[in-house]
């Protein structure tokens, strides 16, 4: 490996490519201007941003066209628009691609779960997924057991997010493989931007930005999508060049490069790749504070109808991957080395004006700012709502929780900061793998919960615990065939057999069943449930009607507890 | 225990949705099934048949979310109404 990169370390520093600078700095500017700005949008106008609703959640009214965008921006993220692509150019269709079925079946789901979770939370003015769980189960161990979910795996995400806005700087030329402080001034740069609007203005700012960020992006990829086959002689070539390179045999493994159209061996991974990440997705905890930003009931079922999208606009940037196969782009990284991250904004670099590919570039790193801001408002809503506030404080007013909320955000993102520049991109990458699995650990609480008290609240703990326990070493013992290296990827075989499925889903099929046995003896053991705050009227109500808030000034008849393990 | 438990909505017709409960198991179901498409054959301006089949899923699924929605939204309003329509259209529908 040495060997192979000392000779070109020489040549690796790239040249700075000006004009396309130049239109990343200037929408750079726009954008944090905007972000700055955003605090006086639609604000309250007798608390401003002091309480969690205000500064967390938008003020709670974010209609369908503002929630387009800012789910689009949260759940597209810039990681992704990267990350796909760059599967597909190295190893095809079972890494790459399963991110279309994923993201098609994620909306059927989401109008199932998500305006009972948007009712029951209103109603109780609940901020995050584990005030919900407290809630309805009254248990802090199962609160804190999916808050501590939610923070751990939102952390390596937003550092991703890092990863992203620096494959779009190296190309840029930004970055010298002799001089690191150099290499990472200009990301430390947009991150403390970041972490200034951020903390001014809440989620507001990122509402905001990804108007813009939306708009370049589809831009871009039109463009791209429009412009690429016909320069390089139709999807015909295109696919021919892929498969190419896809079914060529690797002499170090002695197997193909990768999958161009799945066999009948990666049928069980292809599809469970799918369905579980489409069902983690909506466990994260940024995409829930999405979701509870919302004006009504119905914002969100409408929403799903509409931001599919998307998912057509991240399928054919996925066949972009291979639209780079077949024109001989280089993502060649600093260090000489070839990094698959870099394709697709050397892609644009190399095939378009410099100054559009400006414009595509900037929409990749603006695209990094939306999510990476929403994660971190998210992490720091469960710490201050289900850390402080649940454990250490609980008679926080909504002033100091926006208060602590403001400073976990900025804590939070420093955390990711540090994460990417002091350590290999390698780590964050296996820790947001990791991440995904354990987030879906956290379903049979949040999803059961809205339906049915019928799990006992210590056998969803039970299974929470077995989940990630499971995942965690399963992840840990897939090696990576070339490297050697432990978190080699997430499909393992079921135990016991030769299927290949995701590891997350049988990591959640096992947490199911603990958790459903351990109810069934618990129940007959006549252990206690926790107490349960919410009610059935709670799951259907919509923005008109009383709050429980309202209800106990007019009923004031017991007290409210804090729940107990 | 603190407040009582006010009807937010009234009783569902289970019409509604049992139909939107169909169309959302089609769109999770159909396009996981992956032994359907898992071939080259027949392309489609030189895409293989495996993604444009998968694409072309996309706008299908959105429609079957779209006409959920109308559904289910529908049947919520005239639930809601159910409720709100007084204390009068409440005991009417007892009496019955």
């Amino acid at each position: 490996m040495s060997a192979l990169t000392v000779p070109l370390a020489t040549t690796a520093d790239r040249p700075v490519n000006g004009v396309a600078l130049t239109v990343v700095v200037v929408l750079f500017i726009l954008v944090a201007v905007l972000g700055f700005f955003a605090a006086r949008w639609r604000a309250g106008k007798e608390t401003g941003l002091h309480s969690l609703d205000e500064w967390g959640l938008g003020g709670r009214g974010f209609g369908t066209w503002v929630t387009w965008f800012l789910l689009g921006g949260d759940l597209y993220t810039a990681y992704t628009f990267v990350a796909v692509p760059a599967a597909m150019w190295a190893t095809g269709a079972v890494s790459g691609f399963f991110a279309v079925p994923y993201t098609i079946v994620l909306y059927p789901i989401v109008f199932l779960l998500m305006s009972r979770l948007w009712s029951v939370s209103h109603r109780h003015g609940f901020v995050t997924p584990a005030d919900f769980v407290g809630g309805r189960y009254g248990s802090r161990a199962l609160t804190v057991a999916v808050a501590l979910t939610g923070i751990v795996a939102t952390m390596p995400y937003i550092a991703l997010q890092l990863v992203g806005i620096k494959a779009v700087l190296t190309v840029l030329g930004l970055g010298s493989a002799q001089n690191v402080l150099l290499t990472d001034l200009p990301l430390i740069i947009a991150f403390v931007v970041l972490a200034a609007y951020t903390y001014t203005s809440g989620l507001r700012a990122p509402a905001l930005i990804a108007v813009v960020k939306d708009l370049l992006i589809y831009l871009a990829v039109i463009v791209a999508v429009i412009y690429l086959p016909i320069k390089f002689g139709g999807w015909d070539n295109i696919f021919g060049a892929a498969q190419t390179k896809l079914d060529a045999v690797s002499p170090a493994t002695g197997k193909p490069a990768g999958v161009f159209i799945p066999g009948a061996a990666s049928y069980s991974a292809y599809w469970t790749l799918a369905l579980g990440s489409a069902m983690a997705l909506f466990m994260y905890p940024h995409s829930v504070t999405g979701v509870l930003a919302t004006k009504s009931r119905n914002t969100i079922r409408k929403n799903a109808a509409v931001l599919p999208l998307y998912s057509l606009l991240l399928g054919f940037l996925a066949l972009l991957g291979y639209a780079a196969i077949s024109a001989g782009t280089k993502p060649i990284d600093l260090n000489g080395a070839v990094n698959p991250q870099l394709v697709v904004p050397q892609l644009f670099l190399d095939n378009f004006p410099a100054w559009f590919a400006g414009i595509a570039l900037a929409a990749i790193a603006i695209g990094a700012l939306v999510p990476a801001a929403i994660m971190s408002i998210a992490a720091a809503n469960l710490f201050t709502r289900n850390i402080y506030r649940d454990l250490i404080r609980p008679d926080a007013d909504p002033r100091q929780e926006a208060k602590v909320s403001k400073i976990a955000s900025l804590v939070v993102k420093f955390g990711a900061l540090i994460f990417v520049i002091a350590m290999d991109q390698s780590a964050a990458i296996n820790m947001q793998l990791l991440g995904g699995i354990w987030i879906l650990q956290t379903f049979p609480a949040i999803v059961a919960g809205l339906y049915t008290r019928w799990f006992h609240r210590w056998a969803l703990f039970a299974g929470w615990v077995a989940g990630i326990a499971y995942g965690t070493v399963a992840a840990y013992n897939v090696v990576n065939p070339v490297t050697k290296a432990n978190f080699g990827g997430s499909i393992a075989a079921i135990p016991g057999t030769n299927v290949q499925v995701y590891i997350a889903v049988v990591a959640f099929a096992i947490n199911l069943i603990i958790a459903a046995v351990l109810s069934l003896v618990f129940r007959a053991m006549k252990l206690p449930d926790g107490k349960d705050i919410t009610r059935n009227s709670d799951y259907g109500a919509d923005e008109d009607d009383p709050k429980v808030a309202q209800l106990q000034r007019e009923y004031p008849l017991g007290e409210t507890g804090g729940p107990a393990f | 225990m603190s407040t009582p438990d006010v009807p937010t909505r009234g009783p569902a017709r289970p019409g509604p949705y049992i139909a939107a409960g169909i169309l959302l198991a089609v769109a999770i179901l159909v396009p996981l099934f992956v032994p359907a498409y898992s071939i080259d054959q027949p392309r489609l301006a030189g895409m293989p048949f495996f993604y444009w089949y998968q694409m072309l899923w996309v706008p299908i699924t959105a429609g079957m979310v779209g006409i959920s929605y109308r559904l289910v939204t529908k049947e919520d309003r005239r639930r809601r109404e159910a409720v709100r329509g007084g204390r009068g259209a409440r005991t009417e529908e007892q009496e019955q």
